[in-house]
């Protein structure tokens, strides 16, 4: 009894802290990410306040955590959308593979941290943060720009590539030997090609046997279904994270979006306390070691990730300050790199090392994103009108405005 | 007119159209059902100036008041060669005693002689309105008639 009052106080005293520090983060237009594990280095092993009684409830709760992020990342495109998006733009999706994943990899193997760490980095510094992304994107007022389907193609690509990394990741970190991560990549694609074929095919289907008009068993079923596939995943080896997000893939139209609506606050909280819980076990004193090259892969990939965004958008047409917005959009990273480096901690098959390079790399790439994405613009502008005085305004406004 | 529609993954699409005067216009449909109206940045035709959130209701209204004159111009100009007729719009108004009320119910063909030949609802023309369509508040009619008798519908339709 006495017990369960100290959890309690403890789980609220967090949760109100982290309502502070989200409230803190809306206030500078920030994504609440960066602090959620600032909140967790602070909390946890090595920090000032060290929570006891809490891990197992904690533990579970950040498991959930990660389903529900990947479940959203799935509803959230369709199968449709998948499918086209990749069709549409997967040279810039390759080009995006190839220059954000090697400087992570690079920067492993440079640490000497072998090639599962190189796998697992690379996850790291190549997924953007699609939450992030879209929320700068609307608060900037750029739905309409020519630009974005650009950059929201590219998000697309992102999430189809982690259908099958991510296989291949769990595979790699259980230890598989090379036939056997052989055989894990060839299972994650027929199953990813089994899951887009059903949700094109049969979508409303699954739909069907998920949806309901009663809000309550339309959220118990989904949050049922969701863990069952993610712990059958789990114990087939194919992930838990896996499961939940080819779910929420098959299930399509006005299922999946009222299906985003109701798990939205859920996953704002269960998402929360994973933050915080990666937080929580990344001992703070491992940081300064590695803020060098964090900020190293910061400057690389916020370049690389520019470059990306700049190319594909150049392609579609689209002028230079188009392309920077483009661009820009794309440098954030967070959830998903967490999630990642999150699987590889747990899987113990890494050095701990790496939750501290990544939460580090993500405090700083979710600060520095949306901030890059604000003065794009004008830092195009400046660099334009030291160039020449040809572009924009010559030919653009009409005379006597 | 050629309308660019462009699909927005995760978020909706966008309907857009290029003027003649170089600026793009148009709208961003949520997959939620929100609409935003859109109008490209003169300096940087990729950019918009304005991205302008509107409720159903309000893109509507902006729909029939864009549409309507483009079909009272239409109705003028196939009314010329009768001397005495005109065509004109009515908004119904909000408060107005038709808001919900069929067409029918305001007999306006036999108090004044006009007869409505259209109706501008949701962004949707209705031509030839039979009497059971129901006015909603925000819908144009169109009216044709000689003045007197357009006086008198709008008379009708704001005090019944």
């Amino acid at each position: 009894m006495h017990n369960t009052a100290i959890s309690l106080i403890e789980l609220g005293a967090v949760l109100l802290c982290l309502g502070a520090l989200g409230r803190l983060a809306g206030r500078f237009g920030l994504s609440p990410i960066p602090l959620y594990l600032v909140g967790g280095l602070f909390f946890g092993q090595g920090g000032f306040l060290a929570l006891e009684g809490l891990e197992r409830f904690s533990e579970v709760a950040s498991e959930i955590g990660v389903v529900l992020l990947l479940l959203m990342l799935g509803l959230e495109y369709s199968a449709k959308e998948l499918v086209t998006g990749m069709r549409q733009s997967w040279m810039a999706g390759v080009l995006d593979i190839v220059l954000n994943s090697v400087p992570g990899a690079a920067v492993a193997l440079l640490l000497g941290w072998g090639p599962v760490g190189a796998l697992v980095m690379a996850g790291v510094t190549y997924i953007s943060s699609s939450g992030i992304a879209a929320k700068v994107i609307s608060d900037l007022g750029r739905l309409g720009n020519r630009e974005t389907p650009t950059v929201l193609a590219i998000l697309v690509f992102e999430d189809l590539a982690m259908a099958i990394y991510l296989p291949v990741l769990t595979a790699v970190l259980a230890g598989l030997s090379f036939a056997g991560g052989l055989q894990a990549v060839g299972i994650s694609l027929v199953v990813v090609t089994l899951v887009l074929v059903v949700a094109l095919r049969w979508g409303n289907v699954v739909s069907a046997i998920v949806d309901s008009k009663d809000r309550e068993v339309f959220l118990l079923t989904l949050i049922g279904a969701a863990l069952l596939v993610a712990g059958l995943a789990s114990t087939l080896q194919v992930s838990a994270a896996v499961g939940a997000f080819l779910l929420g893939i098959a299930i399509s139209g006005a299922t999946a979006e009222n299906a985003s609506r109701v798990l939205e606050p859920l996953r704002d909280l269960f998402a929360a306390i994973f933050f915080v819980v990666f937080g929580l076990n990344t001992d703070p004193a491992s940081i300064p070691p590695v803020l060098g090259w964090a900020v190293v892969l910061a400057l690389v990939t916020a370049a690389t990730k520019i470059a990306t965004g700049w190319w594909a958008a150049a392609r579609q047409g689209i002028k230079p300050r188009g392309r920077a917005r483009a661009g820009s959009a794309l440098v954030a990273r967070g959830e998903f790199s967490i999630v990642i480096a999150g699987l590889a901690v747990a899987s113990g098959a890494v050095v701990p090392e790496i939750a501290a390079l990544a939460t580090t790399y993500v405090l700083i790439m979710a600060i520095l994103g949306p901030i890059l994405a604000r003065i794009a613009e004008p830092v195009m502008d400046l660099l334009l009108r030291r160039t020449g005085p040809k572009t924009g305004r010559a030919d653009g406004i009409p005379a006597g405005r | 007119m050629n309308v660019d529609e462009v699909p927005l993954p995760g978020i909706g699409v966008r309907r857009d159209i290029e003027t003649s005067s170089g600026r793009r216009i148009g709208i961003v449909a949520h997959r939620e059902g929100s609409l935003d109206l859109i109008i490209s940045a003169a300096n940087d035709p990729d950019a918009c100036v304005a991205s302008i959130p509107l409720t159903p209701d309000e893109a509507a209204t902006i729909g029939n008041l864009l549409g309507a004159r483009h079909l009272v111009a239409r109705l003028t100009e196939e009314h010329r060669d009768l001397p005495g007729v005109t065509t004109r719009q009515f908004l119904v108004e909000r408060g107005s005693p038709f808001d919900g009320r069929s067409l029918g119910e305001t007999r306006m063909r036999s108090r004044s002689g006009a007869s409505v030949v259209a109706v501008l609802s949701s962004g949707e023309v209705q031509a030839s309105p039979t009497p059971d369509f129901v006015l909603a508040a925000g819908d144009l009619l169109v009216v044709v008639g000689t003045s007197e008798g357009l006086d008198t519908a709008a008379k009708i339709l704001r005090h019944g």
